[in-house]
């Protein structure tokens, strides 16, 4: 009984996961070539859906995401290179439609954001490693209360007196 | 050295004010105002079929009428089409060279809207399966785009056209093409 339970469960999750990715996609595409396939997966998930921006035109069920699989295929039948295609969008829609933005001018920050942030990281912790170690071989403990200093001014006041 | 490192308890703070600095822009900006991108490029070469004339074949010759022009994407689905439509009748009444592309749409009902509503177009380029319209780089309706005497896209407007975007933005923009 319990089991029955579990597996209707089961299988009420797995249709609410794989729902939305069989409505996306109902269009069939043939291609002369496989490898022309994977090129049309490749492109359509890399480019952005305009109308519906969170989304590539791979998973967007909107017209116009439908109109540019459309084109993506079209083009692919007619022998143009990955890089015709992605231009062909970019020219018409923006440098936008691209998940992987292209380096420029413009995007250098965005590529080299991380690794900037990185070597800014790795900088503050040599810093405070280096600082940490002349701390701890400097005789003087860095905090030192105002008691302590005023204790040990007197020891040594003393030690003195005893000397002389 | 105690002085400088209560300064530095203030760094998270100001991060986090230079981040709320971003986030507050970011909310007013428009996310559908993207960078159009066939600026100033010639209108794109396409054959496609006129909306009342079926068998009447348009090209981008065309769309070049002498002088500057308004293309105005419309479909019946639109609803803020039906919107800007009573705009766009005031706008060729004063003149303004309109042409329509009726995008993704169906023909019989889009000839019933301009029979019902009126007709501010020179003519209506039929572009039933949305490829004119995705060569114009067009992701919804309306949209609007201004070109001058020799085919060239100056500008394009997403969204409707109604006498404020005229004023402010369409109408300098075609006057200036119309003096060159």
């Amino acid at each position: 009984m319990q089991g029955r339970v579990f597996n209707t469960l089961i299988a009420a999750l797995a249709a609410l996961v794989f729902s939305a990715a069989l409505q996306a996609n109902v269009e069939v595409y043939n291609f002369d070539k496989p490898e022309d396939r994977v090129r049309f997966y490749s492109l359509t998930d890399e480019l952005r859906c305009p109308k519906c921006q969170n989304q590539s035109i791979a998973d967007s069920d909107a017209p116009i995401a439908t109109d540019l699989r459309r084109e993506v295929h079209r083009m692919i039948q007619e022998g143009n290179s990955d890089d015709d295609i992605v231009n062909f969008m970019v020219k018409r829609y923006g440098d936008f439609v691209r998940y992987t933005p292209a380096l420029t001018n413009r995007t250098w920050i965005l590529w080299g954001g991380p690794l900037l942030l990185l070597l800014l990281g790795a900088f503050a912790i040599m810093r405070m490693v280096r600082k940490n170690q002349t701390s701890a071989v400097s005789d003087e403990p860095e905090e030192t209360t105002q008691e302590d200093k005023a204790a040990r001014m007197q020891r040594a006041e003393q030690m003195l007196k005893e000397r002389d | 050295m105690k002085q400088n490192s209560r300064l530095k308890l203030f760094l998270p703070l100001g991060i986090f004010l230079v981040l709320c600095g971003f986030l507050y822009v970011g909310l007013f900006l428009n996310k559908t105002d993207l960078p159009s991108a066939l600026l100033d490029e010639p209108f794109p070469e396409f054959q496609a079929v006129g909306l009342k004339d079926p068998s009447q074949v348009i090209t981008r010759k065309d769309v070049i009428i002498g002088k500057p022009a308004l293309v105005n994407v419309w479909a019946t689905w639109c609803i803020a089409c039906k919107v800007e439509h009573p705009f766009l009748t005031d706008l060729a009444e004063r003149g303004v060279a309109i042409i329509g592309i009726n995008y993704k749409d169906d023909r019989a009902e889009a000839l019933r809207w301009l029979d019902q509503l009126g007709n501010p177009y020179l003519f209506n380029i039929a572009d039933e399966d949305g490829r004119l319209g995705l060569n114009l780089g067009v992701y919804g309706a309306p949209e609007t785009y201004l070109i001058d005497a020799e085919g060239v896209i100056r500008y394009k407007h997403i969204g409707i056209v109604d006498e404020n975007v005229w004023q402010d933005i369409l109408k300098p923009r075609y006057e200036q093409l119309q003096v060159k």
